[in-house]
């Protein structure tokens, strides 16, 4: 029998923490500066023109707006699904998916042509379009998830836990759809314009979410010196593994649907063979470093919680390539505006729009980035959201002590067993 | 016999009375012509479909439908006054930056991949009757005026450029700097996305948008401006004597610039 699960705050032992906190202050005042002097010189100091009209702040956004979605995997299955071995996890994943959800919205807002009329967006609206209703989708997410968290920290309001939780995973299902959509709307893109966006949106966050959930959770542990032992590790670790294969699933089904069409050829040859940057990116960042690599060092390593952090660190990395070529390549390939003819123009019309990341929009990027981490920090300092201990001992209703070591006669024989204790570990 | 002349013999018509003597006739000959040269820039109204001003204060009308038909084989390779026209009277430039630049219209040149023949056009916004761009925009800033005009409220606008991810025609430009040179009937604004806007201000006026008038001017006669929904229009004869093509009419956005001999 486990013994109730303890939350506390990250202790005087994490080092520096105050220093970690004012860097990310700097990176976040430096994201400021970046949208300042974006807005004031205008965007033509971006990377950003006329053909590719979203660029990396884009790509940094839905990447952070994805992923705070599936930051709740893990309060999610706690309440929703009723796996109590997850409830431990459960604050620290609401915290984070607030956090990234803020940080990704930041950045989106301070990319805006017109940053200082964020009050017209949120009071004048159309409801035809899939813009407004993300607009309500993501502050509805926001405080649908705090009230989430208010439920699971206040005793009083234990009760009602799961069914902010239910309400929480399926707000994130419409989000997720709804940021999904926001491409598979597009009937003007070859790239896009495709109902396969929501549900391939919806197995991005799962995966990318637990990844930085992942990343960010053991990251603490380490970083504050708590306990954390290998049956964690190895259930996060599979997890994710799992909704890797499920977002190559999407992927695949995506591509194999375009060849068949030969319309869609053109698109897809760009993508997958002569698209330069983005086919490198596509094989080599999504779908080697960011999807077979992991998925092996998860579905052998996961014992060992450094594992699953590198695991995880690929599969952001992998991630980021994925949202780039989806909304940079897509943009670049050309508009399909006169069928079986060559087109040229001044406004470059039938070629492929060049782009190069600027640094201001880098910046702000990662001052968005800077944002989410910023508000974890806080979170993990003033409110008790972290699990005491995540050793085995601690969380696994299963959990037996090694044995002692047998007397030193039988040293041979002991010695023998110790080696297939792994194997046995890892095919149970 | 009007009305007026049936109740009033003394104005009633008479065949000495309608006589006119032939100074009379020189002198209102003179005047006529006079008259035409002072309306020189509306002449090409006349040949490019009627088009009467819309008063103050009225609500533009879903009954008209204003649209543009292109001749493309009238349209010069080379001729781009129908460009330079435009960036006069909105006040747009070029700014050096060739990816960044604004442009509300701009020449494409075709060339059949097949038959190798090659040919140009004018492209612009094609004011779709079910506008795409209308559909994403968050604040509705984006929309269609009733007769039919797509148009950027540049108060609402707040730069996301949703609309210009989603239109077809890659027909909207976002400002990316500070602009200059401002025409009061066209404001425009660093961070907000604009495009062609039919001339908006001079057809509410009666009169046709700049690109068709200098075309029109110059001799080519490629545009004719009008009145889609009135089967009297030069632009509804025209458009009903040849078949004519939408662009991308496969996405059923109905647009109101048509081309023919594409």
């Amino acid at each position: 029998m486990l013994k109730p699960t303890v939350f506390d705050q990250i202790t005087d032992k994490a080092p520096g923490y105050y220093v970690v906190v004012g860097l990310l202050a700097v990176a976040i005042a430096i994201g400021l500066v970046s949208a300042y002097t974006m807005e004031t010189s205008g965007h033509h100091i971006t990377g950003m023109s006329n053909r590719i009209v979203w660029g990396m702040p884009h790509v940094f956004a839905v990447f952070l707006i994805v992923a705070a979605s599936g930051a709740l995997n893990a309060a999610s299955i706690s309440s929703v699904f009723g796996r109590t071995f997850y409830k431990p996890l459960a604050r620290i994943s609401g915290v984070t998916s607030i956090a990234l959800l803020i940080g990704g919205l930041s950045v989106l807002v301070l990319d805006l042509g017109r940053p200082d009329r964020l009050i017209v967006a949120m009071t004048t609206y159309n409801f035809k379009s899939i813009f407004a209703w993300n607009i309500f989708l993501y502050t509805g997410f926001m405080v649908i998830v705090v009230v989430y968290l208010w439920m699971m920290m206040e005793r009083r309001m234990a009760r009602f836990t799961k069914a902010a939780g239910m309400t929480a995973f399926l707000w994130r299902l419409a989000l997720t759809t709804g940021t999904g959509s926001i491409f598979g709307f597009l009937v003007a893109r070859q790239a896009y314009d495709a109902a396969i966006m929501a549900p391939l949106f919806i197995a991005m966050s799962l995966s990318l979410g637990m990844a930085v959930f992942t990343l960010v959770l053991f990251s603490i542990f380490w970083w504050s010196g708590k306990p954390i032992g290998s049956t964690i590790s190895q259930r996060l670790g599979r997890l994710l593994g799992i909704l890797i294969a499920a977002v190559l699933y999407f992927v695949i089904a995506q591509h194999l649907t375009n060849l068949y069409a030969t319309e869609h050829h053109g698109i897809e040859r760009f993508i997958l063979i002569d698209g330069g940057v983005y086919t490198h990116l596509f094989w080599w960042g999504q779908i080697l470093i960011g999807s077979l690599i992991p998925m092996y060092l998860l579905f052998k390593m996961a014992k060992c919680p450094c594992m699953v952090m590198g695991a995880a660190g690929l599969v952001i990395v992998g991630g980021f390539a994925q949202i780039y070529v989806i909304i940079i390549g897509g943009q670049a390939y050309p508009l399909l505006m006169f069928p079986g003819m060559e087109v040229t123009s001044s406004f470059f019309d039938g070629g492929i729009a060049a782009y190069a990341p600027s640094l201001p929009e880098v910046l702000l990027g990662l001052g968005g980035g800077a944002i989410a981490l910023l508000g974890i920090a806080l979170a993990v300092k003033t409110l008790p959201v972290l699990p005491h201990s995540l050793a085995n001992a601690d969380i696994d209703p299963d959990y037996t002590p090694p044995p002692e070591p047998e007397p030193e006669p039988e040293k041979e024989e002991a010695a023998g067993e110790d080696d297939e204790a792994p194997e046995a570990a890892a095919s149970s | 016999m009007s009305k007026c002349a049936k109740h009033c013999p003394e104005i009633a018509p008479n065949d000495a009375q309608n006589a006119i003597d032939p100074g009379r006739r020189r002198l209102l000959a003179g005047a006529g012509a006079l008259t035409t040269l002072m309306l020189a820039p509306g002449v090409s109204l006349m040949m490019s479909g009627a088009v009467e001003a819309r008063p103050a204060g009225v609500a533009a009308s879903a009954k008209i439908r204003w649209g543009i038909l292109i001749d493309v084989s009238k349209c010069p390779d080379g001729c781009d006054l129908c460009v330079t026209a435009c960036k006069d009277e909105n006040g747009w430039q070029e700014t050096g930056r060739a990816e960044t630049n604004v442009q509300w219209i701009r020449k494409v040149t075709l060339k059949d991949k097949n038959t190798g023949a090659i040919k140009t056009l004018p492209f612009m916004c094609q004011h779709c009757a079910e506008p795409p761009c209308v559909d994403v925009c968050p604040t509705g800033a984006s929309f269609k005026r009733a007769d039919g005009i797509v148009l950027v409220d540049k108060h609402t606008c707040i730069g996301c450029r949703y609309c210009m991810m989603a239109c077809p025609y890659a027909a909207r430009s976002f400002v990316h700097e500070q602009v200059t040179n401002q025409k009061p009937h066209a404001p425009r604004g660093k961070g907000t996305v604009e495009s062609c806007t039919m001339c908006v201000h001079r057809v509410d006026k009666g009169q046709i948008p700049a690109c068709v008038e200098a075309c029109t001017k110059a001799g080519n006669r490629t545009m004719i401006f009008g009145d889609l929904n009135d089967p009297n229009s030069e632009i509804a004869k025209a458009a009903g004597q040849h078949l004519t093509t939408r662009i991308r009419a496969d996405l059923g956005l109905d647009p109101g610039i048509l081309y023919s001999g594409l």
